[in-house]
């Protein structure tokens, strides 16, 4: 056989090499393996709070795994013991290895201080106003809300708490929509509220 | 407390040679070497262990459960101490001896133990039962050390 280059075959996954992989799937494939996955969670379900619980903990799986791998591939087996180093982990490597997005900009609109100001995109990441252990992730077209008529945020709510929990940071994250005048579609947001001791030991490592 | 320190305290006289706990993300993996024989272990959080090889011959069999525990938790206690104070995921603290085997040995099985966390069927935290792993890491032991 001519110019036929066989992928070698591995026996077991374990011998298979930790590779890069092709780094985009198809957007149809996704979209049916979401689509599957919510219609068979609402044959289990009799509300909506439950299928909402059943997608984030779906989300949680893969945020877990996704923290390790991203710390093994991009960071180099570096992992962060900040709060602030893990958002910015979150909406930076994250959100671009699953979803292709780049966050430019963080704006802390707070009663302490200002930090940074920069040139407004369509993703940010903000601190909450009210309280000091609150942060959210705001996107105008979060990928997963293209299909269906409820929120389903709540798998990327599911993916976050994943990540900040398998990293020690436990929090409770919740998908929100919050209406803007002027757009038809409400943006989506990710509120991410931090456990106690999570703030006790930022303080306690200044 | 170093550990030598911490069993004299207790009255051990096991001779440890060398010891190695070792911080991997969420996991922690304590690995030592005692007389002839070496031990590895994963700990998930709650020091739940979820896999345990023992390498080279085994001498004393009922002594040896509890100076296993008694190690792995000093050594948990060690890492816990250390841990929010480093980024690095790969914590050793050991004599300086042989580091590089270690360091390798390490790196080889927090790959494979990615693998098996990739698994979307493998509840994370749970025992790992593949007879492969089992195999792949006493491999890389033999390669290694």
């Amino acid at each position: 056989m001519i110019g036929v280059g066989k992928a070698k075959q591995y026996a077991n996954v374990l011998d298979k090499p930790l590779s890069r992989g092709r780094q985009e799937v198809s957007l149809s494939a996704f979209a049916f393996l979401f689509s599957e996955l919510v219609q068979y969670n609402q044959t289990q379900v009799d509300n909506i709070a439950e299928l909402e619980r059943r997608l984030e903990d779906a989300g949680y799986a893969v945020g877990a795994r996704v923290l390790e791998l991203l710390c093994h591939r991009e960071k180099g087996n570096r992992r962060e013991t900040r709060l602030l180093g893990i958002l910015s982990f979150i909406h930076s490597t994250v959100w671009k290895v699953l979803f292709g997005k780049v966050v430019y900009l963080i704006t802390f609109c707070i009663w302490k201080d200002n930090l940074y100001q920069k040139r407004y995109v369509a993703d940010s990441l903000e601190k909450g106003t009210e309280h000091e252990d609150e942060y959210m992730i705001s996107e105008k077209e979060l990928l997963v809300n293209h299909m269906g008529a409820f929120n389903c945020g709540a798998f990327v709510a599911g993916i976050v708490r994943g990540v900040l929990d398998s990293a020690g940071f436990p929090a409770v994250v919740t998908a929100h929509f919050v209406p803007i005048e002027g757009q038809q579609r409400p943006r989506t947001t990710i509120l991410i509220k931090f456990a106690e001791e999570v703030l006790r030991r930022e303080a306690r490592l200044g | 407390m170093t550990l030598s320190r911490l069993l004299r305290c207790a009255g051990v006289s096991t001779a440890i040679h060398r010891f190695y706990p070792v911080s991997v993300g969420n996991q922690q993996f304590v690995f030592w070497i005692m007389a002839s024989t070496a031990c590895f272990v994963i700990v998930s959080r709650n020091d739940i262990p979820i896999y345990e090889a023992e390498v080279g011959s085994v001498l004393k069999k009922e002594e040896a459960a509890h100076l296993h525990q008694f190690i792995l938790h000093a050594a948990l206690d060690i890492v816990q101490d250390l841990a929010w104070t480093t980024s690095a995921i790969l914590m050793l603290l050991h004599d300086s001896r042989n580091e590089d085997g270690i360091k390798s040995f390490f790196q080889d099985v927090h790959e494979l133990y990615l693998k098996i966390l990739l698994n979307p069927l493998y509840l994370p935290g749970s025992r790992i039962t593949s007879s492969h792993f089992d195999t792949k890491v006493r491999a890389l032991a033999r390669k290694y050390l």
